[in-house]
């Protein structure tokens, strides 16, 4: 059915690696959750310890408020999909999906119908005689999820799924597996190192890297209101500038940056309440700049004086790279309007509105 | 040049290096197997090869007992040799592929392959050595006193079957092994996952999955040992002959070479058989 | 508790196997160092007599020295035929490609006993003499599939790639051939070498039918045998043993640790 998920102080080592460093999460019932982050953050390991294919060096793992960490994947109320599929090559696709059921004694014709119900979901009830090897990789994906959901699973665990798949497969299997997910209601954890693929199918996303949370939110919130530096640069194009709280007027800071000094509310600084005197990175989507000229939002103020160095039509809009005057090493990439046009030398006033900035800790120094 | 000159000569080229080879199987090979079936068709007369073009041998070979049951026995032995092997085999491959870790798997193999590398003349040898009367193994079951008197297992049929199992053994836990590592960990992952338990997923999953590299060991094992003449010479005895030996009886004591040469063909034609039962299997499959 | 039942049970089982494995290599061994008359229990002591009677035996040695030649020379045109058709075949096309196939590689799935005969009877019928040449020639006979198959597999396309491009820099075909194809095959002309003079090495059928005067040393082991059990002859197995084994060392060394190695 579907069960809410609680990791508690997982941590997870190899030898003297550090995988998982002290994570805690919760997860509700229901909740299609994205782990996402680049290679070896771990992503796919705190999944392999979610299905019971690890167990964690410390830390709890609780379905439905019950300690599971101990608990095997045959007896755990998880089902995995797994990247290469996994679907059983000698067995056709009735049998794969029934297979499971297969282990729970149920009787044969119940779980031929069951299986076909679960193949029909996704769409391939025509080819349950078939095998696996017969079908192209988008087809065989739906079996497994078709597989791994016939046993009616707690918590669904999607290994990198997608990654085999063309961008238009893709697509449209990101769809499919929303729906079906809104449909039967079982929390998803699903594994990607795919931004926009996150932010497309997950309710709220968890952005990893080298072993920690470094972001926890809605795909909106993530995006525009990042809580690290690498989530901020993870989750798209983003330029930073380095900067420090100089002063504190009620609910507003003011920051000092190569541009002057910029006036930023307490909400824009998402990792919490900062200090005067703090240092602190700002950071500015490419398509929170406006030219001067295009400009139709009144709160917008005027950042700096640049030099426009090269520009693209990139179709829906217009992707330059500007040099400050005031700033000429930090080269700021902007997403102009598409009726932007700008060429290389040209000089213009960069505008931006304060409440679209957002300022993050800096990175730590590496010890 | 032209390009049809240039194909001409680059097709000639590649003539070129392939001829020899074929030259040689031909000349060596096909040439010898077809005279080898003309010959069958002969019968020794008086010291003399006389060509009279009829199935004589094969009809002598259904008809006198001693020569078919040479096959009987071949098949016989073969068949039990085959089915013991994959039992005592797959269980040491499993254990190597799964229970030896990574790094020492191929050292494993090695030692497995070890013994094996040796003279097969010596290696039966060997075995005449452990399993006669006042070999090793009679010692100590004499001197932990199971018996009284000792076993007569060498030079009987017990004895050439202990010697190819001994032999195959090893080459189907190679066959078996090589497919094992080659399976996706994350099917046995699957199968767990689901709800199998060890046994299951053996079972259902693994078993069916390594049945390519069974059948490819079996099908080895059948064929190297039907044909096979050294060791049950060294460790058979002379009650039950197989095939093999009933072949070389016929070169050495008679010279007798159509005889022998049909019932080489005999063997061959049961080989074949054995190969096309084995590829209608691994049709079945892949469907 | 049950993994370690069935920990247990896995490795009583792995040494029960290997020492059924080792057992007859390992009576022979022992002994030919026997200080007696009968190589079979009890063990009366150590010494190398026995040894130094194998090598003082003119026949047993001249055997081995037959064998090594046989071998060598046997793999070595094998090889060279093997390599020649695979570069034909893989990198040409040429009408009835996988007919040559199958026909190159058929003598790897007949009875060697078959293969002699057969030969057996085209020689007394040409008229040729049975000697150490006969059996070489029975020797390639087997040995060429094995190295056809072996080189032939091991062709794969990225090495078109960089033959077509020594092609484009200006190389004759058999500048390429020689220079650049050879060396990258490498390792699996020397797997195919050493496997051949392995197999070359102790077969005894083949050698047995084909010679005459000179002989290869499985079938002067195998006179020996006529006479009875007698710690000489295990002595000799034993030397063989030991060559065979530091062959499969080499072989595992030098051609299949560093293949596994670029395989990564």
């Amino acid at each position: 059915m579907t069960a809410n998920l609680e990791l508690q102080n997982i941590t997870r080592t190899f030898d003297d690696f550090t995988a998982i460093d002290n994570i805690s999460l919760k997860i509700d019932a229901g909740e299609f959750i994205v782990l996402l982050g680049p290679s070896g953050c771990g992503k796919s390991t705190l999944l392999s310890i979610i299905g019971g294919f690890l167990t964690p060096t410390s830390g709890r793992v609780l379905i439905d408020g019950k300690d599971m960490t101990a608990v095997p994947p045959s007896i755990r109320p998880t089902t995995t999909m797994f990247q290469d599929y996994a679907l059983f090559p000698h067995m056709t696709l009735r049998d794969n999906v029934a297979f499971g059921l297969r282990m729970r004694n149920v009787g044969r014709s119940e779980r031929a119908a069951k299986a076909e119900g679960f193949l029909d979901m996704v769409g391939l009830k025509a080819s349950a005689g078939r095998k696996p090897h017969e079908l192209s990789g988008g087809q065989r994906q739906r079996v497994a999820l078709a597989r791994a959901l016939a046993v009616d699973p707690d918590l669904l665990l999607l290994d990198e799924p997608l990654g085999a798949l063309d961008m238009n497969l893709r697509r449209q299997m990101q769809d499919e597996l929303k729906a079906i997910q809104k449909d039967i209601g079982t929390t998803f954890v699903h594994v990607t190192h795919d931004q926009e693929e996150a932010m497309a199918i997950a309710d709220r996303i968890v952005v990893m890297n080298s072993g920690i949370i470094e972001d926890y939110g809605k795909p909106t919130d993530i995006y525009m209101y990042p809580r690290s530096i690498f989530a901020a640069g993870f989750m798209g194009e983003v330029n930073f500038v380095p900067g420090r709280v100089t002063a504190e007027h009620d609910n507003e800071y003011d920051v000092e940056t190569v541009f002057g000094t910029t006036r930023l509310s307490t909400d824009s600084f998402t990792a919490g309440t900062p200090n005067v005197g703090d240092e602190t990175t700002i950071c500015i989507r490419p398509e929170q700049f406006r030219p001067a000229s295009a400009s139709d939002d009144a709160n917008r103020t005027t950042l700096c004086q640049a030099e426009v160095v090269d520009g693209a039509f990139f179709g829906t809009h217009f992707r330059c790279h500007l040099k400050p005057e005031n700033a000429p090493d930090l080269i700021l990439v902007a997403h102009m309007p598409q009726s932007t046009q700008l060429k290389a030398g040209d000089r213009i006033d960069v505008l931006v509105n304060p409440s679209d900035i957002i300022a993050v800790p800096p990175v730590a120094l590496a010890s | 040049m032209s390009s049809a000159s240039i194909e001409k000569s680059e097709t000639r080229k590649a003539w070129c290096f392939v001829a020899p080879a074929l030259a040689w199987t031909v000349a060596f090979f096909v040439l010898p197997f077809a005279f080898m079936a003309a010959v069958s068709f002969a019968s020794r007369v008086s010291r003399q090869t006389v060509y009279s073009w009829d199935l004589g041998n094969y009809i002598n070979f259904f008809s006198k007992s001693y020569l078919l049951k040479g096959l009987f026995v071949s098949l016989e032995i073969t068949l039990l040799v085959t089915v013991i092997s994959v039992l005592l085999a797959y269980p040491l491959a499993w254990i190597i592929a799964e229970r030896v870790p990574r790094r020492w798997q191929r050292a494993a193999l090695i030692l497995a392959i070890l013994p094996f590398w040796t003279s097969y003349v010596v290696r039966s040898y060997s075995w005449l050595l452990v399993l006669s009367e006042n070999g090793v193994i009679n010692n100590l079951l004499l001197d932990i006193g199971i018996i009284s008197e000792p076993l007569q297992i060498a030079s009987s049929t017990t004895a050439t079957v202990i010697g190819f199992v001994h032999f195959f053994v090893m080459l189907l836990t190679l066959t078996i092994y090589s497919n094992l590592i080659q399976l996706s960990p994350n099917y046995k992952r699957a199968a767990f996952d689901l709800g199998a338990n060890a046994f299951q997923t053996f079972w259902h999953v693994i078993l069916p999955l390594t049945l390519p590299g069974i059948m490819v060991g079996a099908f080895l094992t059948f064929v190297l040992c039907i044909g096979d003449y050294i060791t049950p010479q060294i460790l058979g005895g002379n009650n039950e002959l197989v095939l093999p030996q009933i072949i070389m009886l016929q070169l050495g004591r008679r010279a007798d070479i159509p005889t022998a040469a049909a019932l080489s063909i005999v063997l061959m034609a049961v080989v074949t058989i054995a190969y096309l039962l084995c590829l209608r299997w691994l049709k079945m499959e892949r469907t | 508790m049950r993994r370690q039942l069935s920990a247990v049970i896995s490795w009583s089982y792995f040494v029960a196997i290997y020492g059924f494995i080792f057992l007859p290599v390992g009576v022979l061994v022992l002994f030919s160092f026997q200080d007696g008359n009968l190589p079979i229990p009890p063990f009366n002591g150590a010494t190398w007599k026995w040894y130094a009677e194998v090598f003082a035996d003119d026949k047993l040695t001249s055997a081995l020295g037959n064998s090594l030649m046989v071998a060598f020379l046997s793999s070595l045109l094998a090889c060279v035929l093997g390599f020649c058709a695979a570069y034909g075949l893989a990198r040409y096309r040429l009408p009835g490609t996988a007919f040559q196939r199958v026909l190159l590689t058929a003598p790897m799935t007949v009875s060697y006993l078959i293969i002699a005969l057969g030969l057996l009877v085209v020689f007394n019928w040409v008229g040729i003499r049975l000697s150490l040449w006969t059996v070489g020639i029975g020797h390639v006979v087997i040995n060429l599939p094995l190295c056809f198959a072996i080189i032939y597999a091991s062709m794969g396309d990225h090495q078109k790639n960089i033959e077509r491009a020594a092609r484009d820099l200006g190389a004759s075909n058999l500048q390429i051939m020689i220079l650049i194809t050879a060396p990258i095959l490498m390792p699996s002309i020397l797997a195919a070498f050493f496997l051949s003079i392995t197999f070359s090495w102790d077969e005894f059928i083949i050698a047995f039918l084909l010679s005459r005067f000179e002989v290869t040393l499985p079938v002067e082991i195998w006179s020996l045998l006529r006479s009875g059990l007698n710690p000489k002859t295990n002595a000799i197995g034993s030397v063989v043993f030991l060559i065979s084994a530091v062959l499969l060392v080499l072989l595992e060394i030098f051609v299949f640790q560093g293949r596994s190695k670029d395989d990564s």
